[in-house]
């Protein structure tokens, strides 16, 4: 009965409440969080960029030499793909359709999963090979291959290379870590059937912080594996 | 009465524009004959396109109204002072 259907829409609440930003406080807080991360990043970032742009008259490593570009090329088309699958939950249960929301937060929470894993596998892949978060590893291959090969392999600012690489893309994993945990707690309550097209408003702030850390990723991954 | 909701923008469609970016920055990656400062600004800017597409079509902030856009868009200046400022202790 179209009559009885409920007139409170807590997705925008009424104004005298929120009369500044007009959103709700939970999405509100996201953003403002969401503005101290991007702070957070700008100074791994910024860091990485004057040591190596700046501070080191030495060239640094050529991309594909001590990282791979094939398998981070995969994780890269993981993470966006994980945030289509967020927005589609989103849009889902925007459109009052519970089933398939929770369809796509899973496909999400296997994405980011994955990603986290190839990440992983990744690092103990570099460590095998002698990359390090203080540089290549004496004795290693990359040591090696680094002492035949000084500029390719950047051997002179192999230690500022390992640090930037480990500090920026841990940082960045832990993130995507942080929110497949949280998106598992979201998943297991939208299985309780806590979400609905009236009021999703968890759906909305956790696909935020999932499209900001795919975003994060996006710069990471142009500037630190392909440049 | 509820709000009356946009329609959702194409997600594919973005999705496909962001594929076709990050083919073509890993294209960029290899061996090219132009100069290394072209393939470094031809990378960040198309670094920039993808993150504006996330930001404007998933995050929603292209239906967003302006006071909340300001939230997105105030670190953004403070970001590129940070580093200038940081950059000056090598120029110096």
């Amino acid at each position: 009965m179209a009559h009885a259907t409920a007139t409170v829409d807590v997705m925008r609440p009424p104004a005298p409440a929120e009369r500044g930003v007009d959103v709700y406080n939970l999405k509100l807080g996201m953003w403002v969080f969401l503005a101290s991360e991007v702070m957070f990043f700008t100074a791994l970032i910024g860091s990485y960029i004057v040591l190596r742009f700046g501070a080191s008259p030495n060239p640094w490593a050529q991309p594909g030499k001590v990282l791979s570009i094939q398998i981070t090329a995969f994780n890269t088309f993981l993470l966006i793909c994980s945030s289509v699958s967020m927005v589609k939950a989103y849009a889902s249960i925007a459109d009052g359709n519970v089933k398939l929301m929770k369809v796509w937060l899973l496909v999400t929470i296997l994405c980011g999963a994955t990603f986290v894993g190839i990440q992983v596998y990744e690092y103990t892949h570099l460590i095998h090979h002698g990359f390090q978060p203080s540089g290549y590893r004496e004795g290693s291959e990359l040591a090696e291959l680094a002492a035949a090969n000084p500029v390719p392999y950047g051997a002179a600012t192999a230690g500022l290379y390992g640090s930037t690489f480990f500090t920026m893309t841990g940082f960045h994993g832990f993130h995507v870590t942080c929110g497949v945990i949280s998106m598992t707690y979201v998943f297991i309550r939208a299985l309780r059937g806590k979400y609905s097209q009236q009021d999703h408003r968890g759906i909305e702030v956790i696909g935020l912080y999932w499209h900001f850390v795919d975003l994060v990723w996006i710069i990471l991954f142009t500037i630190v594996y392909l440049i | 009465m509820a709000e009356t909701r946009h329609a959702h923008p194409p997600y594919l469609l973005i999705w496909l524009y962001l594929f076709v970016l990050t083919v073509a920055e890993i294209a960029l990656a290899f061996e090219l004959p132009f100069s290394r400062n072209v393939k470094l600004i031809l990378l960040l800017l198309l670094a920039l396109w993808k993150a504006f597409l996330v930001a404007m079509f998933f995050m929603h902030l292209k239906f967003e109204k302006w006071n909340l856009r300001l939230i997105a868009i105030v670190p953004l200046p403070l970001a590129l002072i940070l580093v200038l400022a940081v950059i000056t202790e090598h120029v110096w």
